[in-house]
């Protein structure tokens, strides 16, 4: 068994909030994803998920008609698109139990039908071994410099996203955000790098961060070429 | 770094070798200035207080903005500011547009803030901005001041801006070393001045002085009389890192139970309790240390000033 999960964190919305959205459909599709969505949400909690909502339609006197499946990864569009497709003629609207990769990735490849969030994504973190518990250790933001924090990272790891502590707001190690529930990465930081005999790392002034890294929508392209010719050919032009 | 030019009163006093005093305004959730501009005017009569913190939404509270009041308390009390500017609620953008403007309205002292968490005050659901941080925010004001020009080098027209900055640091924090670590950094982007966090304990705050000793940047060590052991109370359990000494809640306490119903008699209390506590504490850190002077946070206590600054000299030259 896997000790450390790495994943997107996801919550469940509340029952009402989602029977809100699918109430006005008499027949509905549930689509569990056996991906990295954490905690698992996969064909049992579909399965539930559909029993609560039955149950809600019935107390506003409604039958509500639902078919729970899962997906291998509903983020991965022919995976997504060759699972769900042989069911949604038979259903008016889609309920996805992923992160909301899996949302977006179903309305994208699956457009006749509007499909439903039945979770709020949280972050990408990991689950600490043996404790019920998320920590968010990455918030993608496009310009990573956990090589001079000594492999923790201040972004994702503090509540001000500081580059230069730690705050006034620390104490005995602690955050005040949370009620000094979560320790102070920044603190966290310092005992790392003192380890190392690295406070020169600690030291350094960080500038401010280019945001336009992290602005939405996130957009990469990838070459499909490479070669170490490229600056003499360029030289010749 | 080369020593910036004293452009405020503040700075100019230091630097004259005074022990200078400054006290603190809070702005809060009201249309109304005059209560500020009272507190201003009782300070300026002290003849001891040189400059006046007004302070920038703490505890995250969403309270009137300190720009204004800022102004008003030159305009109005004749006692020089020091704008506490956080950077909680605005983007890099704004704190420069702030910041020129404060400069227009004749502000000369910036005490620059992280800020307290929005997760901590009224508007709990809030955005905290925090697009850049209080040491960047030091090196953005260095270079307006220095450079005459916005962080990316466009030129400000009208040339460099001629304010003193100041930062902040805590006497409380444990471990220490991040947090003296973390004040050199600030240090290295060209502050004037430092104003700590209220410190209880003279000897805690003697050891810090002397670390903080390194960096040559004038201090004022921060003190909060306690106007009543309501104050007391909320500050030792919702200030991060503050605790008062049980000693002195449980004498506030029993001042205050001693004169129920006896208003001057329990200010009289009060008051005493504060001076014994604060009087030697001051003077044995004017003595002992080399902080420059001391930031009393007597937030609407303007009545004990008197008594508790006045055996030191008036600096009436550094009034506005």
């Amino acid at each position: 068994m896997k000790s450390v999960y790495d994943m997107i964190i996801t919550q469940l919305k509340d029952i009402n909030e989602i029977y809100e959205m699918v109430k006005s459909y008499k027949k509905i599709l549930i689509a569990g994803c056996d991906g990295c969505c954490q905690p698992p949400r996969s064909i049992s909690e579909a399965k539930v998920l559909g029993q609560l909502l039955e149950l809600k339609a019935r107390t506003e006197g409604k039958e509500l008609i639902w078919k729970a499946i899962t997906v291998l990864r509903q983020c991965d569009d022919r995976i997504a698109a060759t699972t769900v497709r042989p069911y949604i003629d038979d259903y008016e609207a889609i309920v996805s139990l992923a992160c909301g990769l899996g949302v977006v990735m179903l309305n994208k490849v699956l457009p006749s039908k509007l499909t439903f969030p039945a979770q709020d994504s949280m972050f990408g973190g990991v689950q600490n071994s043996g404790e019920n518990n998320f920590i968010e250790y990455c918030e993608e933001c496009g310009d990573c410099i956990i090589g001079e924090t000594g492999g923790l990272c201040p972004r994702a790891g503090c509540a001000k996203h500081l580059s230069n502590g730690p705050c006034g707001g620390m104490v005995d190690g602690m955050c005040e955000v949370g009620g000094y529930t979560l320790p102070c990465a920044w603190v966290r930081i310092w005992e790392r790098l003192k380890e190392f005999n690295r406070l020169d790392l600690f030291k350094k002034y960080r500038p401010p961060r280019d945001f336009r890294t992290s602005t939405s929508p996130g957009y990469l392209v990838v070459n499909k070429e490479y070669t170490n010719e490229e600056e003499k050919k360029e030289v010749k032009t | 770094m080369a020593k910036r030019k004293a452009y405020s009163q503040l700075c100019k006093a230091i630097e004259a070798g005074h022990f200078v005093f400054t006290g603190e305004l809070e702005p809060k959730k009201i249309l109304d200035l005059s209560e500020i501009i009272h507190s201003a005017k009782e300070m300026k009569k002290t003849k001891r207080i040189v400059a006046a913190n007004v302070t920038d939404g703490p505890q995250g509270d969403a309270y009137m903005a300190s720009l204004v009041p800022s102004y008003k308390i030159q305009e109005e009390a004749g006692i020089e500011a020091v704008w506490q500017v956080t950077v909680r609620d605005r983007n890099r953008v704004a704190l420069f547009g702030d910041v020129v403007a404060g400069a227009v309205l004749g502000l000369k002292n910036i005490l620059t803030l992280t800020g307290d968490h929005t997760a901590l005050g009224d508007h709990k659901k809030a955005r905290a901005v925090y697009d850049i941080d209080s040491t960047q925010f030091c090196e953005m004001l260095s270079i307006m001041i220095d450079e005459g020009t916005d962080y990316e080098g466009n030129e400000l027209k009208g040339g460099k801006i001629e304010m003193n900055f100041g930062c902040v640091a805590n006497p409380n924090s444990n471990p220490r070393e991040p947090e003296i670590l973390k004040v050199g950094r600030k240090v290295d982007r060209g502050v004037d001045f430092i104003q700590t966090q209220t410190a209880f304990d003279i000897d805690d705050a003697k050891d810090f002085l002397k670390d903080l000793e390194q960096y040559n940047v004038p201090v004022l060590l921060g003190l909060f009389p306690l106007k009543s052991h309501g104050i007391a109370w909320y500050f030792d359990n919702y200030i991060p890192g503050v605790s008062v000494p049980k000693d002195l809640l449980k004498a506030l306490k029993k001042a205050e139970k001693d004169n129920k119903g006896n208003k001057p008699g329990k200010y009289a209390a009060i008051d005493k309790i504060n001076i014994d506590f604060f009087k030697p504490f001051i003077a044995e850190i004017k003595k002992t240390t080399k902080a420059a002077g001391i930031h009393c946070m007597a937030v609407e206590y303007e009545r004990l000033f008197a008594p508790l600054l006045g055996e030191y000299p008036e600096y009436v030259k550094y009034s506005m």
